[in-house]
């Protein structure tokens, strides 16, 4: 019953050099595509909108709404 | 993490049957006494403590005894079964068995959903019996003065409430 002697040393840092870089690699892959379906298209999203917006035109609907305390709507 | 998992699953199988018997009569099991002494190490099956402290069986018939004192020349006389019958005496299970699940986990699961159903019955009671009315505020007409009012103050206008409203036809996109 002449067994091959099991690795004794070393197991810990066999297991690190395995799975430490595709720990990394996940890390890196889970942030990339975050940054790119996430954060890109709602700064996308902001820009278009802040490029077509009239600040004064919605002032006066909300306030012709009647949601303000400070003005009321045109005409009272 | 292997010792860990070794030792869930040793406390898994011992820890239960230890538990499911009750302490009295697992020490006359192996003791034939009434109650543990605690004073005096104990044996265990445990995958993380191979050698325990004390054999399995302690009060060894004068067959038993006999098998002892064979023990003590030439191991190569031995028989199969006396080897056995040897290993049995110092230890109650062996690894494998140690190792071996059971079908508990489905009494578990059971037992948990029973109890869980008989709290939503009686979750349910209670929302019939105890508590009171909701808020008005809660009533279509409010919810749809509140829903305008949100419209009106153009809440969350780039991605979320009001960018779903069509401000010109006055309808939701």
């Amino acid at each position: 019953m002449s067994l091959p002697k099991p690795a004794m040393r070393g197991l810990l840092g066999k297991r690190l050099r395995f799975h430490l870089p595709i720990a990394f690699g996940l890390a890196l892959v889970a942030a990339a595509t975050f940054k790119f379906t996430v954060t890109e298209p709602r700064k996308q999203a902001y820009a278009d909108f802040y490029k077509r917006y009239d600040s004064m035109k919605e002032f006066n609907a909300m306030r012709e709404a009647g949601v303000f305390e400070s003005v009321r709507p045109a005409g009272k | 993490m292997l010792a860990s998992r070794a030792l869930v699953r040793g406390l898994q199988s011992g820890f239960w049957r230890r538990v499911s018997t009750s302490s009295a009569a697992w020490a006359a099991h192996t003791h034939d006494v009434d109650v543990v002494d605690c004073s005096i190490p104990q044996y265990n099956n445990r995958l993380d403590t191979p050698l325990p402290d004390v054999p399995f069986v302690q009060n060894l018939t004068a067959e038993q005894k006999k098998l002892k004192e064979k023990e003590k020349g030439s191991w190569t006389e031995l028989t199969k079964e006396e080897k056995l019958a040897l290993y049995r005496l110092t230890h109650e299970l062996s690894f494998a068995e140690m190792r071996q699940g059971s079908k508990e986990w489905m009494t578990v699961l059971g037992g948990v959903f029973i109890f869980l159903g008989f709290t939503g019955l009686l979750v349910w009671w209670q929302r019939i019996y105890v508590y009171g009315d909701v808020p008005h505020t809660l009533s279509p007409e409010s919810v749809a003065q509140q829903t305008q009012r949100m419209i009106d103050m153009r809440v969350n206008p780039v991605h979320g409430f009001s960018n779903k409203w069509d401000y010109e036809k006055k309808q939701w996109k």
